[in-house]
């Protein structure tokens, strides 16, 4: 059983990111011969005298010309044991909404500095937004190990200060790891230089990091995607409600509750083309059969009658501003699509902007710009039913939409019902 | 619940079949759903390669037990491997599915695009004007491609829901943001969605869900003998499309295609593999990406793709 862990890591070019992606990819021969020679010939075109594994994955002409990452890379990576979707994503703080956007479904978050250097500003603001994302686990590359003599003393000093800092955020797996992206030390195989370490590679690590628990698999939450009627005469009473699966354990049997009617029955089938199923957990996309013809359809929600997500018009999010158009401002109004279902929105309230820096709240704010996030209340033209998104990723979260450009313009993270 | 769709059968879910799949399979339905509930009028570009053919998997998965809820779309070059035509028209049929041809040699007679001349020449561009007016025509709002992040550097960088403007066109400095799986399809009229079901499948991830699955393929992708000549490398079918230019010569050779697309620009290779397993072996050890390998097209630039894209290519 190979599982699919995604990771987001995001750093600047000197922090040698691309040499420890390169290094992964390489390692795992997820790098094709006629790429690599691509790469090593656009080197030598702009004059570098290394590979500049960057630009394997800076794929637009702008980005190349510029070289600089602009956009969201994805690698693909694997080893026996897990498939990795890598979602690379450039570290000035003018590309947080890149950083959101990669982190927003990853299990683990790759974080680099460089051991000479410290722990720096742009540290703090990937480590803030990686915990704002809820991404489970965070891993910190002490790279550059070789300028600094391979010194155990300084990696436990940075080790030491990380923690401080990181008291602050809500990370629960927190790892370190001293490397040299570059000699290769600690990123597949295990050190020479440093006898001192006893814990895992970089490798390793990312094999090994439970994430079976990252979902959420106790609140039954089935957000309706699609009513399913066959109109084919051997299914003609068929009717089925597609979706996937967003928390808990569905089971056959189980009594549920449609959300918004409140009616009440239980699950006849959980079915799928490959033949019915007992039960099912998240990320399942399945078809549910009900044992009574109530009403669902499109948006509405299927929990348990003793578990309900809240429902309410009003809610506070922290949301991340994705537009270098209009700032986000109270009265503003948006398009908002929660789970599967879309709504209009009004900024009812700004409570605060956060400098990612210094997770500083400026409360004398009241506008969101690019890159910038904060935290405010919506009101909705319709009930949502959603959890906090520190305990559910899939029903905690949003985006906003401008309604006359259809340009996706913020990314919210529920944070409780507005009252 | 154990009827199938016609005689498009499957073996059941077989215990090999690891997480990493149905992690994919998962995420590849949802994508399908939400575009459909979202549009009026989509469409799934099918050529009869693999990836298309996973596509069209996904999506009858997605609607099981009610059949495609869309028609599926052939760009057609005109310059077809017949067993890849055979291959189309018998799914198709199978399906109880519509099919559209969109034609590169009806849109030539009618004078709305222009061939290319000299042994190099290529239906390739001319089938992004095809693809558009066919889209224009049927008023498309949705077209499902098969397109993968791991093909392409400049497909690594696009959007699962993917935004084209009233010319067809893709921007991509200014696509949509795309988080969690909250997707935005919005777009006026006009405009369209290029939605990507399989963009976090790799090449090896296909075949795997294909044996996986039972998958039914064209023969062209298995082992077989064929009169072929070498050109940049590539092992080319001999067709009436292709001129021989001086000092190509054709010859027989024990070959299969890694990517199924027009004739002209689809390279070959030698091989042994004549199954699926035998296939993900050959897979895995191979040094060179797929396009680098047997698309012609690929090669001719570094932003080659990119380009095509911004017209509004696949």
């Amino acid at each position: 059983m190979t599982e699919l862990v995604r990771i987001a890591t995001t750093g600047s070019v000197d922090d040698g990111k691309s040499t420890l992606i390169g290094r992964l990819l390489f390692d795992s021969k997820q790098i094709f011969q006629d790429q690599l020679e691509a790469v090593e010939d656009a080197s030598r075109k702009r004059g570098t005298d290394y590979v500049d594994l960057a630009l394997l994955t800076d794929g637009l002409r702008a980005e190349r010309e510029q070289g600089i990452t602009i956009d969201v890379a994805y690698r693909y990576f694997a080893t026996p044991k897990r498939k990795f979707v890598l979602a690379d994503t450039p570290g000035h703080i003018q590309y947080t909404r890149n950083m959101v956007t990669g982190s927003s479904t990853a299990n683990i978050a790759l974080i680099l500095v460089d051991a000479r250097l410290g722990i720096l500003e742009q540290t703090r603001r990937h480590s803030f937004l990686a915990s704002l994302l809820g991404v489970p686990h965070l891993v910190l590359c002490v790279n550059k190990m070789d300028l600094v003599d391979w010194s155990q003393e300084r990696f436990d000093e940075l080790v030491d200060e990380f923690r401080k800092f990181a008291n602050r955020l809500e990370i629960h797996d927190l790892r370190f790891v001293p490397v040299s992206a570059l000699e290769g030390d600690n990123v597949v195989n295990e050190s020479l230089n440093m006898p001192w370490y006893h814990g895992p590679t970089v490798l390793e690590l990312l094999e090994d990091i439970h994430v079976g628990s990252d979902q959420n698999m106790i609140d039954v939450r089935f957000p309706i995607q699609y009513v399913i009627r066959p109109h084919r005469r051997e299914y003609q009473d068929f009717r089925g409600y597609a979706g996937k699966i967003a928390g808990g354990l569905i089971k056959r049997g189980d009594e549920v509750m449609v959300l918004p009617s409140g009616f009440t029955t239980t699950i006849r089938s959980i079915e799928t083309f490959d033949g019915p199923l007992e039960e099912a957990a998240p990320p399942s996309s399945v078809v549910i059969t009900l044992d009574d013809d109530i009403d669902v359809s499109r948006g509405d929600m299927l929990c348990r009658p003793h578990n309900q997500p809240h429902a309410s018009q009003d809610l506070d999010a922290m949301v991340a501003w994705m537009s270098d158009g209009p700032p986000l401002r109270v009265g503003a109004k948006y398009a908002i699509k929660h789970t599967t279902r879309w709504g209009k929105a009004m900024v009812k309230d700004f409570q605060y902007r956060l400098d990612v820096n210094t997770l500083h709240r400026d409360e004398s704010s009241d506008s969101l710009g690019l890159n910038e996030i904060g935290r405010i209340r919506l009101r909705s033209t319709t009930p949502f039913f959603f959890d906090e998104y520190r305990r559910n990723r899939e029903t905690g979260s949003f985006v906003l939409v401008d309604e006359s450009s259809n340009v996706t313009v913020g990314a919210g993270m529920i944070t409780g019902e507005g009252s | 619940m154990s009827t199938r769709l016609g005689s498009f059968t499957i073996s059941p879910v077989s215990a090999s079949q690891s997480s990493h799949l149905r992690a994919l399979e998962s995420e590849s339905i949802h994508i399908v759903r939400e575009a459909v509930a979202e549009s009026e009028n989509p469409v799934l570009l099918f050529s009869g390669g693999k990836d298309s053919a996973l596509v069209l998997r996904l999506a009858i998965k997605a609607f099981w037990p009610a059949r495609l809820p869309f028609p599926v779309m052939h760009v057609d070059t005109g310059h077809n491997f017949d067993e890849v035509l055979e291959f189309r028209d018998r799914i198709v049929t199978e399906l109880e599915a519509d099919l559209i041809v969109a034609s590169v040699q009806e849109a030539i007679d009618q004078g709305r695009v222009v061939e290319e001349t000299g042994p190099r020449a290529s239906r390739n561009r001319l089938q992004t004007e095809t693809l558009l007016n066919a889209i224009d025509k049927h008023r498309f709002d949705v077209v499902f491609g098969g397109a993968r992040r791991d093909e392409e550097k400049a497909r690594a960088k696009e959007r699962v829901f993917s935004f084209r403007d009233e010319f067809g066109q893709w921007d991509p400095k200014s696509q949509r943001p795309e988080l969690w799986s909250l997707y935005n399809g919005r777009h006026r009229k006009g405009e369209h969605m290029r939605v990507f079901p399989i963009s976090n499948w790799t090449e090896m991830d296909v075949w795997q869900y294909i044996e996986d699955q039972g998958i039914e393929l064209p023969s062209v992708y298995f082992s077989h003998r064929r009169r072929v000549f070498e050109r940049d490398g590539m092992l080319m079918a001999e067709s009436p499309y292709l001129n021989l230019i001086d000092g190509e010569e054709v010859f027989e050779a024990i070959v299969r295609f890694r990517t199924v697309g027009d004739m002209t620009c689809t390279g070959g290779f030698e091989s042994t593999a004549s199954s699926v397993g035998e296939i993900i072996e050959e897979v895995a050890v191979t040094r060179i990406t797929e396009r680098g390998a047997s698309r012609a097209d690929d090669r001719t630039a570094e932003a080659a793709m990119e380009d095509r894209k911004r017209e509004g290519y696949f």
